[in-house]
C-alpha cells in the first residue's frame, strides 16, 4: 500500500477503532453492545416490576391508597416532557447523520434541558411527600386527610407500597442524572466537531439509552399514578 | 444499516401519537372500568413502548441480530413475571398435607 493511500484511508476511518474492517461494521457492533446492555437493563428494572406486581396484588387495598396521594397532573405533565426529550434525543441523532454541527448540539442541549425539567418536578414530589410525612422509614406520619385515605388499606402496607415508589422513581431518575452526563460529553464532542455522517455511533448510542429511560417511566406512570381507581 | 435517514415529518408525527396516547391514558384513568382499567393502561403503554422501540430506537431500520436481542429481552421479562405471578396465584390453590402444615408459613388472603 502506497503512502498515500494509506493516508487517505486513515483520512476516510476517523474514529474507527483499529479491530473493525469498516465504520458501518463498528456501528453494527456498537448498536448490537448497547442492545445488550439494555437487555440487561430489562432485567433489572423487570425484577422490580414483578415485586411490584405481587405486593399490589397481595395489598391491594393499601398500594390504591397510594396511588391516590400521587399528583396526577405532574406525573402526565412529567411523561409529556420526557416524550418531548425522546423527540429531541432522535432529532439530535437526526442532524448528526446529516452532518449538521449546530442543530445536532441545540437538539443535545434541549434534550439536557428538558431532562432537568423532569428532575425538577421529581424533586419537587418528593418534597411534597416529605411535607405529607409519607417517606418510608424517614418521616412515616401521615396524618388527616393523606391518613384517612391509607389507613383503610393498613398502614404497614401503604409504608411498602411507597418505599416502592421512592425505589422505582428513584432508579428512574438515577439511570437519568447519569444520561444527563453522557449527554453533556456528547456536547463538548459535537462542538468540537468529532461527529460526521459517516461516525455519530456515540449520539446513536446514548439515544437509544436515553430512550430506554424513558420506555422505564412509560411504565411507571400508569403503575404508580393510574391504576388506582380515580373515579 | 443505519445510514438511513428518517424523514424528520415520521418523528414529529410518532411525537404526537405518543402525547395523544399518553393524554388518553391519563383520561381514561378517571373512567371507571372495573378490571380493564389496569388492561388498557398497560396496552397504551406498550403502544407507547412499541412507538419508541420501532421509530426513535430506529429498530425499523435494524437487521435480524438486533431485533432477535430486543425480542429476546423482553420475553426473558415476561417470563420473569408470568412465572413468578402464575406461582404466587396458585399457591394456595393446593391444600397443604396436615403433617406439614406446623411449618408451613403462613398464607395471604
Amino acid at each position: 500500500m502506497s503512502d498515500a493511500h494509506a493516508e487517505q484511508a486513515a483520512h476516510e476511518h476517523i474514529g474507527l477503532k483499529h479491530q473493525f474492517e469498516n465504520l458501518d461494521q463498528q456501528q453494527d457492533a456498537d448498536t448490537l453492545g448497547i442492545w445488550l446492555f439494555l437487555v440487561t437493563e430489562i432485567m433489572f428494572f423487570g425484577g422490580a416490576f414483578a415485586a411490584y406486581a405481587i405486593f399490589r396484588w397481595l395489598y391491594f387495598a393499601a398500594f390504591e391508597g397510594g396511588s391516590h396521594i400521587l399528583d396526577i397532573r405532574l406525573g402526565a405533565a412529567n411523561t409529556v416532557v420526557l416524550l418531548g426529550s425522546s423527540l429531541t434525543m432522535a432529532l439530535s441523532v437526526r442532524s448528526a447523520q446529516t452532518g449538521n454541527r449546530r442543530a445536532l448540539v441545540i437538539f443535545l442541549i434541549l434534550t439536557m434541558i428538558l431532562g432537568g425539567v423532569f428532575l425538577g418536578v421529581k424533586a419537587y414530589e418528593y418534597n411534597q411527600k416529605f411535607v405529607e410525612h409519607i417517606v418510608p422509614s424517614l418521616d412515616w406520619a401521615p396524618e388527616g386527610k393523606v391518613l384517612a385515605e391509607l389507613a383503610p388499606g393498613g398502614l404497614e402496607h401503604a409504608q411498602l407500597y411507597f418505599f416502592f415508589y421512592f425505589a422505582m422513581t428513584g432508579l428512574h431518575a438515577i439511570h437519568m442524572i447519569i444520561g444527563m452526563g453522557l449527554l453533556l460529553w456528547l456536547v463538548l464532542r459535537g462542538r468540537r466537531g468529532d461527529f460526521t455522517p459517516s461516525y455519530f455511533a456515540p449520539v446513536e448510542v446514548i439515544g437509544l439509552y436515553w430512550h430506554f429511560v424513558d420506555i422505564v417511566w412509560i411504565f411507571l406512570f400508569p403503575l404508580l399514578y393510574l391504576i388506582g381507581g380515580r373515579y | 444499516m443505519s445510514h438511513h435517514i428518517v424523514p424528520l415529518k415520521t418523528y414529529i408525527i410518532v411525537f404526537l401519537s405518543l402525547i395523544g396516547l399518553t393524554l388518553l391514558t391519563t383520561g381514561v384513568a378517571f373512567i371507571d372500568l372495573g378490571p380493564f382499567n389496569t388492561v388498557v393502561a398497560l396496552a397504551i403503554a406498550f403502544s407507547k413502548m412499541f412507538l419508541v422501540v420501532y421509530f426513535f430506537m430506529h429498530l425499523r431500520q435494524s437487521g435480524g441480530l438486533v431485533r432477535v436481542t430486543v425480542i429476546a429481552g423482553f420475553f426473558w421479562m415476561a417470563l420473569l413475571i408470568a412465572l413468578t405471578m402464575s406461582d404466587y396465584r396458585t399457591r394456595t390453590w393446593t391444600p397443604v398435607p396436615k403433617a406439614w402444615s406446623i411449618t408451613a408459613p403462613p398464607t395471604h388472603p
